[in-house]
């Protein structure tokens, strides 16, 4: 995608270039909105023609997305986004393809294209929308829905235990996995960029507040009173701090991330783990994803990017070399391969 | 060298059927025969009948792996019913055959094969060759083993390499029988293991060893020689139904200018087209092998969308799972090949045999309004032309189709008379060009009704589509009672207009018979057989064959309208009679079917044909 960056900077874009004219349809207050705006916001700063972009999406609120903005765009059926979003990379690998999922539609029916999709590193941008709830069928619990939750189909509480997309994410060998926040537009913006960017399936869990069936599901990380506290924005080669005072800090002690407080028992900032999202070994990137409130802050940021090949890149070379050594350049030539005879 | 045998008798078709255990090399035996029979100047169809299990237990009736194949010097439209020649390499493979093969047919075994560890393995009490069960026939029992070893003597092999090529021992034998040059199958040897002189020789003598004890064989009096048959001039090859279809398909992207995209998911008997098409990256066919049959379509209908010629293929229970998608297919209005090899059902059912039963699935099998375009292949060769004409309606008229293929079209194998590209019909998909002023998603064509291709990249005509209903025209979301009335007839009436654009059925025999057999798909071959033989007989039958099933010819109804007594014979349980029951009530339609995951044989046929004319 960089040279795609370089080729086109002297396209001129606006956020208006990419607003459709279709009502958006999603309640007052739904986290969405935010997403849709910063996601209009990156667009025309990408350097990519509107024409080549296309958004893709499943079922579920998160999944009216497409019809909202004025690209090339598909809202196929429940869970598979995915699938579809290959489709359109591998048939036409200059499109940017950027697909809209819910934490339904992604972990639950469409878990098997998505890990699929990860584990062949197809280039394509993920944007998971998490609330931790199915909002368009109005309020059951989802794969992600903390234990002990109570919902229409778990009224005495949620008994499953819940998937992190993290966690799902490394383990499927993926190579970018971010998280981010639909109260922080700015943070949101910088880190769609960064999916872009990074060539690979880039997940970016979106972590995003359903104000009907599972309002205030963030809480303890977006509210004024404790997001300080709750909150660790992670950067690559920075160290990993956070707290209203930026005095506390993770560390790394034997295999286990420790939150210690830097001036107490004998803690400097020298001894804070500094964040490496280009680590290969998946360990750190899985604990850091991991980490919940009360314990430990949640880590935002991009947790993992790593290089490795696409899919998309492999398919392409594979037809090249082909194409090259290959003694059968049309129908015509493979029609009359191999054993033929001929009738006089 | 050896006096050929003087007397040779001159035959008009025969069935050769070669049956051994799995690991006796039986496929490329057929194959091999197969190949020489092309070059004697024969029609010819093979078909190869695999056990469901890789490796079952060596010597068991479960293991058995058989080839046939039926040559002519006329039009072979089969590969046979009965075989008049057995090679049985073992008792299990000569039990698992006996009930294939002709009264008086010639049956070779490997009599060293058949000990009483052998003889009780296949299940046999006593050995058939000696307990008078194959009075009747002509039986040779030759010690191939043991002759395979003499044969190999100076080569110092290991015991398990020389019994490896004891398979080129029966092949010599029935090339010997047939009178066929074994020079061109040597040569092959050549070409085949070039890595390892040592089998290539091996290999050489054991077929030439075959070939010479023939001779020797009181038994066989005389041997056999099957003209050519009077095939156009041309270029010919040998061709399964699913290298076909894959080829076909090909040869689609090629007359389309589109480039070919495969999602699809491993599944009997509709593997060999992945395969196949996985091979030609050279031609640039994308081939993506899917985590499941879901991924398989609905990423086709992603590549679909971006402007590919999208394919999925499958069989029956890949079908199932690939309902919902194809509902988004007809939604979106786009184009895309549904290939379903059907097999045995319903569930898992018979994996490895051929049965008709996924017409109904096809035509109906979705949630919603959601008419496809549904066509048949008839034989190993009409897969080629099925698979372009699939692709060509699909992309002209912006809607999917389903391709209807059968297990027994998909590994059998007939001779192909090989076209030129470049006189197949071009492929003009409806494809918008850039900055269109009056595109909109959901316009259509005044005659066909399609909507057109807006595909992404291109500048000025970004638009999105869904499975949510979409407003005639605008395609924006709608969900206004009348518009979904008027769309739900839209869809249907643009499927039907197909009919405009396809050829009249054609009717085999007087338009005025007395009885009119109806069948389609798969099962052409056999019908043409038996409807000729019975007409030759002076019996007043005809023949409609469909390839065409939705929408079916226009002028079926005047057709069906000519006859008195009308039978549809289907290998399922009576799909294609509801279906034509259905859409002419008016008529009557009786039903001929059967469901053993077999094929017709011609007796069958022909003795329900001969009672329904005396009633």
């Amino acid at each position: 995608m960089e040279n795609q960056i370089i080729e086109t900077q002297s396209i001129n874009l606006t956020k208006e270039d990419f607003s459709s004219d279709q009502m958006v349809k999603w309640c007052p207050g739904c986290g969405d909105h935010a997403i849709l705006h910063a996601v209009e916001n990156v667009f025309p700063n990408l350097g990519i023609r509107k024409e080549d972009f296309v958004v893709v999406s499943g079922i579920g609120c998160s999944s009216r997305f497409p019809y909202y903005m004025n690209t090339y765009g598909f809202h196929s059926i429940h869970g598979r986004a995915a699938a579809l979003s290959t489709g359109v990379k591998v048939a036409n690998p200059k499109l940017s393809v950027w697909m809209i999922t819910g934490d339904g539609d992604c972990t639950a029916i469409g878990g098997n294209h998505f890990i699929h999709t990860v584990r062949r590193n197809v280039d394509i941008n993920i944007l998971l929308f998490n609330n931790k709830i199915y909002g368009l069928t109005k309020g059951q619990f989802s794969p992600t829905t903390p234990k002990g939750t109570k919902t229409k189909t778990s009224p005495q509480g949620s008994f499953e235990r819940p998937f992190n997309p993290g966690e799902l994410v490394i383990g499927a060998q993926g190579n970018f996995f971010a998280r981010t926040l639909d109260t922080n537009p700015k943070h949101m913006t910088a880190i769609f960029i960064e999916a872009e960017k990074h060539r690979g399936t880039s997940v970016v869990e979106v972590l995003q507040n359903c104000v009907i069936f599972s309002n205030k599901a963030h809480e303890l990380i977006t509210s004024r009173e404790t997001k300080e506290e709750n909150q660790l924005m992670i950067e690559h080669g920075k160290p990993l701090i956070y707290g209203a005072n930026r005095d506390k800090g993770i560390i790394l002690k034997g295999t286990k991330l420790e939150t210690v407080k830097i001036g107490e028992n004998g803690i400097t900032e020298e001894d804070i783990l500094v964040h490496d999202s280009h680590e290969i070994d998946p360990g750190v990137h899985v604990m850091l994803s991991r980490m919940m409130p009360p314990e430990f802050p949640v880590a935002l940021g991009v947790i993992r990017a790593v290089d490795f090949e696409t899919y998309n890149d492999e398919m392409d070379t594979t037809i090249k070399h082909e194409k090259e050594i290959s003694k059968i350049k049309n129908v015509d030539d493979l029609l009359n391969s191999g054993g033929t005879w001929t009738i006089e | 060298m050896t006096i050929k045998k003087s007397k040779i008798v001159g035959l008009e078709q025969v069935v050769v059927r070669f049956a051994g255990d799995s690991g006796d090399g039986m496929q490329l035996t057929g194959s091999l025969f197969s190949d020489s029979t092309a070059f004697a100047g024969n029609d010819f169809a093979t078909f190869p009948d695999y056990p469901a299990e890789i490796r079952a237990p060596q010597g068991t009736v479960a293991g058995v792996s058989g080839f046939q194949i039926h040559f002519g010097r006329k039009t072979v439209y089969t590969s046979g019913d009965l075989a008049d020649v057995l090679i049985a390499m073992n008792p299990a493979s000569l039990r698992a055959n006996r009930k294939w093969i002709k009264e008086g047919a010639i049956i070779i075994v490997d009599y060293d094969t058949f000990t009483d560890k052998g003889i009780e393995k296949a299940g046999y009490t006593t050995d058939p060759c000696l307990d008078g069960s194959l009075d009747g026939f002509n039986l040779i029992k030759a010690p191939i083993s043991t002759l395979t070893k003499d044969a190999l003597v100076s080569l110092n092999l290991d015991n398990k390499s020389v019994l490896k090529s004891k398979n080129m021992f029966s092949l010599g034998i029935v090339m010997y029988m047939f009178n066929r040059e074994i020079d061109l199958v040597s040569k092959y040897f050549e070409t085949k293991f070039k890595a390892n002189p040592l089998v290539v020789e091996a290999n050489k003598m054991v077929l030439a060893a075959g070939f010479n004890y023939a001779d020797t064989l009181e038994v066989l009096g005389s041997t056999f020689k099957v003209e050519a048959a009077p095939l156009e001039k041309g270029k010919y090859r040998n061709i399964t139904g699913n290298v076909a279809t894959a080829w076909g398909l090909m040869a689609a992207s090629e007359r389309s200018g589109r480039e070919l995209f495969l999602g699809s998911y491993p599944i009997t008997p509709a593997t060999e087209i992945l395969q196949e098409l996985a091979k030609h990256k050279d031609l640039s066919v994308k081939a993506f092998q899917a985590e499941d049959e879901i991924a398989g379509i609905v990423s086709a209908i992603g590549a679909s969308f971006t402007g590919s010629l999208a394919i999925t293929t499958t069989s029956g229970p890949g079908l199932s799972l690939k309902g919902e998608a194809i509902g988004l297919a007809v939604m979106t209005e786009l184009p895309l090949v549904i290939v379903d090899v059907q097999r045995g059902g319903p569930s898992t059912g018979l994996p490895t045999k051929s049965e008709q039963s996924d017409l109904l699935q096809a035509l109906f099998g979705r949630n919603g309004d959601a008419p496809v375009i549904v066509i048949a292949a008839q034989s190993s060769v009409d897969c080629f032309y099925s698979a372009f004409e699939a692709a060509k309606m699909s992309l002209e008229h912006m809607t999917p189709a389903i391709l209807l293929t059968d297990g027994s079209l998909a590994n059998g194998s007939e001779v192909f008379k090989i076209p030129r590209v470049s006189d197949l019909p071009k492929i003009n998909p409806p494809i918008v060009q850039a900055n269109d002023p009056n595109y909109k998603p959901y316009r259509r064509d005044p005659e066909k009704l399609n909507r057109f291709w807006a595909i992404p990249g291109t500048d000025g005509l970004r638009h999105r589509i869904g499975g949510l209903e979409k407003e005639d025209g605008s395609g924006n979301v709608s969900h206004d009672p009348m518009n979904h009335q008027r769309m739900t007839l839209l869809r249907e009436e643009k499927v039907m207009r197909v009919a405009n654009y396809l050829p009249d059925q054609i009717i085999y025999g007087d338009e005025n018979a007395d009885l009119l057999v109806v069948s389609w798909g798969g099962t052409y071959g056999v019908m043409r057989t038996v409807v000729e033989k019975m007409q030759k007989q002076g019996k007043s039958v005809s023949l409609a064959h469909f390839r065409y099933i939705m929408p079916l010819p226009k002028n079926t109804e005047a057709l069906l309208s000519k006859f008195k007594k009308i039978v549809v014979c289907e290998l399922n349980n009576g799909q294609f009679v509801k279906y034509l029951r259905m859409s002419f009530p008016q008529y009557k339609c009786e039903q001929y079917n059967k469901i053993q995951g077999l094929p017709f044989m011609v007796a069958e046929l022909e003795e329900k044909f001969n009672a329904l004319l005396k009633h």
